[in-house]
């Protein structure tokens, strides 16, 4: 099915230097119509220099860049897309309101100003100075400014940061929205739970290449391990001889095991302990499964 | 709402669109910085601080024509400063705060952001020369006619320019906080060697060679040929001037698209 999407904005080989640092090492990186992609990775993984790259902030040393089938620093390119960066500093001395429609004027056919305020949740703040908000509410404005231009793709790159767990949840139902209404999104996250709720494909980087790339369930799935953790008296060396069983460790009255046949083992262990009381089973999420990722990579990457 | 219907969507934007996208961002530059007083007044204030200090107080006895040349020379001091640092300053900072990062990320016609700076720029400028020809008519007794009033207006207002091209050069190749600085580095001396402060006959002879250098010289000139104390054409200093102002711009805008 990934072969019929349209293809709107691709890294091909990109290559990225800074002095002696390679912040992209050749790096391969589509994005389709309509998805909602996260990017994830460890600070210095090239995250932040892929993004520069596809809105043309900086120029790749080798490889292609495409936006909408165009060099990025092509205004028409640029006009269909939206963007929420990490930091920007914008004039203090404007209402919300001027800021809105300064960004809308950009754009060829933008949203009303009620529109986009509505939809970031910000229409009680239109008429307030920026200097004046609290962090999260600048945050929230950043994000109205990005989808003002109704873009055809939104890049957001740590959205959440600095946002208390009310305004995050609020931010990813308008993100939601976007993507029903057929925004693409490449979002960059610190929050493993973000991309966890929100991203239909999960794209993991490390020392500037690709080191993962599929859907939040494969990602998880190539972590297949479930953790069983309870309160018994069996052995853990013993448990460590049973199938399926990867490993089994005893933590004060605890017992944790981890397995890749959690029924098979939880049933077994049932009938060998029927005294066995705070049951916990719990998947692996998608932060161990990104762990895991980032951590198979550090010795055969450092020695290139 | 009729911008729309031409624009196709999705694509090329209409030419009313992109004039729309100018004038906003004009507008805001400019009501961003009317709003801070914090900026304009120093940018303001303090050239028209230097003329009542040495202009109008330490030169209480001059003549009419000293009065008028000294009128000149603090007109060209004072409109370089906004230049200057109202378009370097500001730049280096926005350069850092990551202001500018966004606009070049957004679909910002290119040059609409300079093109604010600079009206907002010549409005400082323009107010500065009202405020030091109200001095100079009100406590110094100089005689002004209205047409010498307005040329000095003009001369000012467009004689910013080449020190906006030179704030925008200073902006571009420095960052953040050392861009006041760098940017008094030139204008104090460059004020000094121009003959903004003593006239240029009392410098020393090697200065008086080497001035033709500096841009505020010639726009030193223009003022007082404004003000009807020289007459011997402009024509040449103000094609100086146009050259200045081309050279620095593009210097800049090159660095500025490599680095951003």
């Amino acid at each position: 099915m990934e072969t019929s999407v349209e293809v709107i904005a691709r890294l091909s080989g990109a290559v990225k230097r800074y002095g002696a640092l390679t912040a992209l090492d050749g790096m391969d990186l589509m994005l389709h119509r309509g998805e909602l992609l996260a990017l994830l990775g460890p600070n210095g993984a090239g995250k932040s220099t892929a993004i520069s790259l596809l809105l043309g902030l900086v120029h790749a040393d080798a490889g292609r860049v495409e936006l909408f089938g165009r060099h990025p620093q092509e205004i028409d390119a640029r006009r269909r897309i939206g963007v929420m960066l990490q930091s920007a500093a914008l004039p203090g001395t404007l209402r919300v309101s001027e800021l809105l429609r300064l960004t809308m004027s950009y754009y060829p056919t933008p949203r009303s100003l009620e529109e986009s305020a509505q939809l970031a949740g910000i229409t009680d703040l239109l008429s307030r100075r920026y200097v004046a908000l609290s962090g999260g509410q600048q945050r929230r404005v950043q994000f109205a400014l990005a989808l003002c231009g109704r873009p055809e793709l939104l890049f957001l790159d740590e959205p959440t940061v600095g946002m208390d767990i009310d305004a995050r949840q609020k931010l990813w139902v308008a993100i939601r929205r976007l993507v029903a209404e057929g925004c693409a999104v490449v979002l960059t996250t610190h929050y493993l739970e973000e991309a966890e709720a929100l991203a239909q494909r999960v794209v993991v980087l490390g020392k500037g290449r690709v080191l993962s790339e599929g859907s939040v369930d494969a990602l998880r799935s190539r972590v297949a391990m479930t953790r069983i953790r309870c309160v018994s008296d069996l052995d853990a060396a013993a448990l460590m001889r049973w199938p399926h069983v990867a490993h089994a460790e005893r933590d004060g009255v605890h017992i944790h095991v981890h397995t890749d046949a959690p029924e098979n083992v939880l049933r077994r262990l049932l009938d060998a302990d029927p005294a066995l009381s705070e049951l916990e089973v719990r998947r692996a999420g998608l932060a161990e499964a990104f762990t895991e990722l980032t951590r198979e990579d550090v010795p055969e990457k450092e020695v290139a | 709402m009729s911008a729309i219907t031409i624009a196709s969507p999705a694509s090329g934007m209409s030419l009313r669109g992109v004039f729309g996208a100018y004038a906003a961002e004009a507008r805001s530059e400019c009501l961003r910085y009317l709003r801070s007083p914090g900026f304009l007044l120093p940018v303001t204030l303090f050239p028209t601080m230097f003329y009542v200090l040495f202009g109008i107080v330490m030169n209480r006895n001059a003549d009419a024509a000293t009065a008028r040349y000294l009128l000149a020379s603090y007109s060209v001091f004072g409109v370089m400063s906004p230049g200057l640092f109202g378009f370097g300053v500001s730049l280096a900072m926005e350069r850092e705060n990551g202001l500018l990062t966004l606009k070049r990320a957004l679909p910002m016609p290119p040059g609409a952001y300079l093109l604010g700076k600079m009206l907002m720029a010549m409005l400082a400028a323009g107010v500065v020369i009202v405020l030091l020809l109200a001095l100079a008519v009100g406590f110094a007794h100089v005689q002004v006619s209205a047409m010498q009033a307005l040329a000095l207006l003009a001369t000012g207002m467009f004689g910013v320019l080449p020190f906006c091209a030179l704030g925008m050069l200073v902006g571009a190749l420095v960052k953040g906080q050392g861009a006041p600085g760098v940017i008094n580095i030139i204008y104090l001396p460059m004020s000094f060697l121009s003959g903004l402060w003593i006239p240029l006959s009392m410098l020393p002879t090697v200065l008086q060679r080497i001035a033709p250098v500096w841009p505020s010289a010639h726009l030193h000139l223009i003022a007082l040929q404004a003000l009807g104390v020289r007459h011997t054409g402009i024509g040449l200093h103000g094609a100086v001037l146009l050259a200045y102002t081309a050279v620095f711009f593009l210097l800049a805008a090159r660095r500025l698209r490599r680095l951003g």
